[in-house]
């Protein structure tokens, strides 16, 4: 099967993903509910209110993290770079932690307080990374990666003092929310979502070719006519951005951003235009899989998806380092 | 006269308080082929990064076909001088045959699928450079020797007349070394191509070229043709060691040998 024969499978079993998870949960609906979209029964209210914006939010928010992760593995030429490795996730926290710690409770734009914060922590994380390329050009990426390590860290330690420092209630919707998870989600988080991700992934896409030539190399992409700085500099900003709209609706759920990229690889190779929209696809649709696990394992309660995001990815982390090791890293 | 293909005049580069070159200036002409020789730390590989744009002087000029660098783009650059580093650490999942076609970059669009032309022009990079038939293989499962001719063939691709390499047989066993050096010999001699080699190799690439650009200490210690340089006492004062030649190397030159000190 050629690479765009697999991506294009991949695409049906994205769609069926979509259509097929919003029909799984405790409750069994009736199959008149489908045409109904604005009914006031509560199967319709369910379907088109809980389980489908849930499902897109899903979909998207992992869509947003597999494709920021596919674009820093390449940009960092290493395997373990994502967003998250550079402190986005931990940024994010951070955000949320300090405003529930301090009881901010404020709307921007139209965004809630976690979400506000969530997005000004990784913005901040991203800002503090993209200082250190402006200070110091030369860093290699591997510095720039434990320098990202050292932060997750420090935001980590500071995370653990004010959760420290919290009351019970307060520590608790701190935990929570690290935890990753969409069950706060409605159509309003898919809109606040959606532009983000659509945005940053077009500009993202129509760079497929520079990203293939930056991953053999920055000497070689700017010896083949790639302006390396300034296509770094936008690719870096658009990634960031989405990846920390994600964090903001979806909370830091993690491992979806490195895991999706290397089994899209496997799938339909390393030519950017076909590994990023696979690396969409997938992404999107394992959330949206994971999602809706998380509704039903525990049913009628709920698991976090960033708990079973990371029970599979942990040991998937581990086998891409073990395989690694054999081959003779490339990184 | 015609325009050089290159010509350097006065440049200086520095990293920080580090000097690194210093007035340095040469022209070279249109087919001509240039081997850069020079100790370690003489600012050999900075120099070719400068010729391709990728290092910016922080003093003096460099025009590629009569025309400053810094009023060219990238695009526009890589149609006509093609880099080819030394081998590093990079992605190699890619297959030779998406490798080469990345050297096709200067001439496409963003989503555009590859015109016939460029079709045509990666496959006569791929001929002339005998990589053809590892098209399918990824670059990770080729030798050293096969994956420096693909390097050399995704540089051909870019379409360009001007063709900068950096240690283009280190790191060779001897049988691969010989490929490389009849590739450039054919590039040049045949193809018209103009050659910019950094090399240690005193006696093969040395001698295939024209003229040879001798570094030391960031500025040009000697130049001109390798009959001239390939000498025990020029050798000896640009690299601080002993040589000795002796009769029967490539092309009728000396063949260079280090001089140990036997007692």
């Amino acid at each position: 099967m050629s690479p765009r024969v697999r991506l294009a499978v991949l695409g049906l079993a994205a769609i069926a993903v979509l259509a097929l998870m919003p029909l799984i949960g405790l409750q069994a609906l009736p199959v008149s509910v489908l045409g109904d979209p604005r009914g006031t029964d509560p199967a319709a209210v369910i379907f088109w209110q809980i389980r489908v914006p849930r499902v897109m939010a899903a979909f998207i928010g992992g869509a947003g993290l597999a494709l920021g992760g596919a674009v820093f593995q390449a940009v960092f030429r290493n395997p373990l770079a994502t967003p998250y490795t550079l402190g986005v996730a931990s940024g994010a926290s951070l955000g949320v932690a300090l405003a529930s710690r301090l009881g901010l409770s404020f709307v921007v734009v139209g965004l809630s307080t976690n979400v506000a914060a969530a997005f000004a922590g990784a913005l901040l994380a991203v800002g503090v990374v993209w200082a250190l390329t402006k200070l110091r050009p030369d860093l290699s990426s591997t510095i720039l990666l434990l320098a990202g390590v050292a932060m997750n860290f420090f935001f980590s330690s500071v995370i653990l003092f004010v959760q420290y420092t919290a009351s019970l209630g307060d520590s608790y919707r701190i935990i929570r929310w690290l935890m990753g998870g969409l069950g706060a989600v409605d159509m309003r988080t898919v809109i606040h979502m959606a532009p983000v991700v659509l945005v940053g992934a077009v500009v993202i896409l129509w760079r497929a070719r520079e990203l293939d030539l930056l991953a053999t190399g920055p000497e070689i992409a700017a010896s083949r006519g790639v302006p390396v700085a300034r296509t770094r500099t936008i690719l870096f900003l658009a990634t960031s951005i989405m990846v920390g709209g994600v964090v903001a609706g979806c909370g830091p759920i993690g491992f979806v951003g490195m895991m999706a990229p290397h089994i899209c690889r496997l799938l339909v190779g390393p030519n950017h235009r076909t590994l990023l929209p696979a690396s969409i696809l997938f992404g999107g649709a394992f959330l949206a899989v994971c999602d809706t696990a998380a509704r039903i394992i525990l049913a009628p309660a709920e698991l976090p998806v960033g708990v079973i995001t990371a029970f599979l990815g942990a040991p998937f982390f581990l086998w891409l380092l073990v395989r690694n090791a054999r081959v003779g890293s490339n990184s | 006269m015609a325009e050089p293909a290159i010509l350097v005049d006065g440049l200086d580069i520095r990293f920080g308080e580090t000097e690194i070159l210093k007035q340095v200036s040469f022209t070279v002409g249109r087919g001509e082929f240039v081997a850069v020789i020079g100790p370690n730390g003489a600012g050999k590989s900075t120099l070719l990064r400068c010729l391709d744009g990728i290092i910016e002087p922080t003093a003096g000029r460099v025009e590629i076909g009569g025309r400053a660098i810094e009023e060219y783009n990238r695009r526009e650059l890589a149609r006509d001088v093609s880099y080819v580093p030394q081998p590093d650490a990079g992605s190699l999942d890619y297959t030779v045959r998406s490798f080469v076609e990345m050297g096709r970059y200067p001439h496409v669009t963003s989503w555009a699928a590859l015109t016939e032309a460029d079709s045509q022009a990666v496959i006569e990079a791929m001929n002339l450079t005998g990589v053809a038939e590892l098209a399918g293989r990824s670059m990770a499962s080729l030798s050293g020797g096969e994956r420096q001719r693909a390097s050399i063939a995704a540089a051909l691709a870019q379409g360009g007349s001007i063709l900068l390499l950096d240690e283009p047989t280190s790191f060779l066993d001897y049988r691969h070394q010989v490929q490389i050096l009849d590739l450039l010999d054919r590039l040049h001699d045949e193809k018209g191509f103009t050659v910019v080699a950094v090399t240690h190799d005193l006696n093969s690439t040395v001698a295939s070229a024209d003229t040879v650009l001798a570094l030391k200490n960031g500025g040009v210690e000697r130049s001109g043709p390798p009959s001239d340089l390939l000498d025990e006492k020029v050798l000896a004062e640009i690299f601080d060691a002993d040589f000795k030649l002796v009769a029967g190397g490539h092309r009728g030159m000396p063949l260079v040998l280090p001089a140990r000190n036997e007692t």
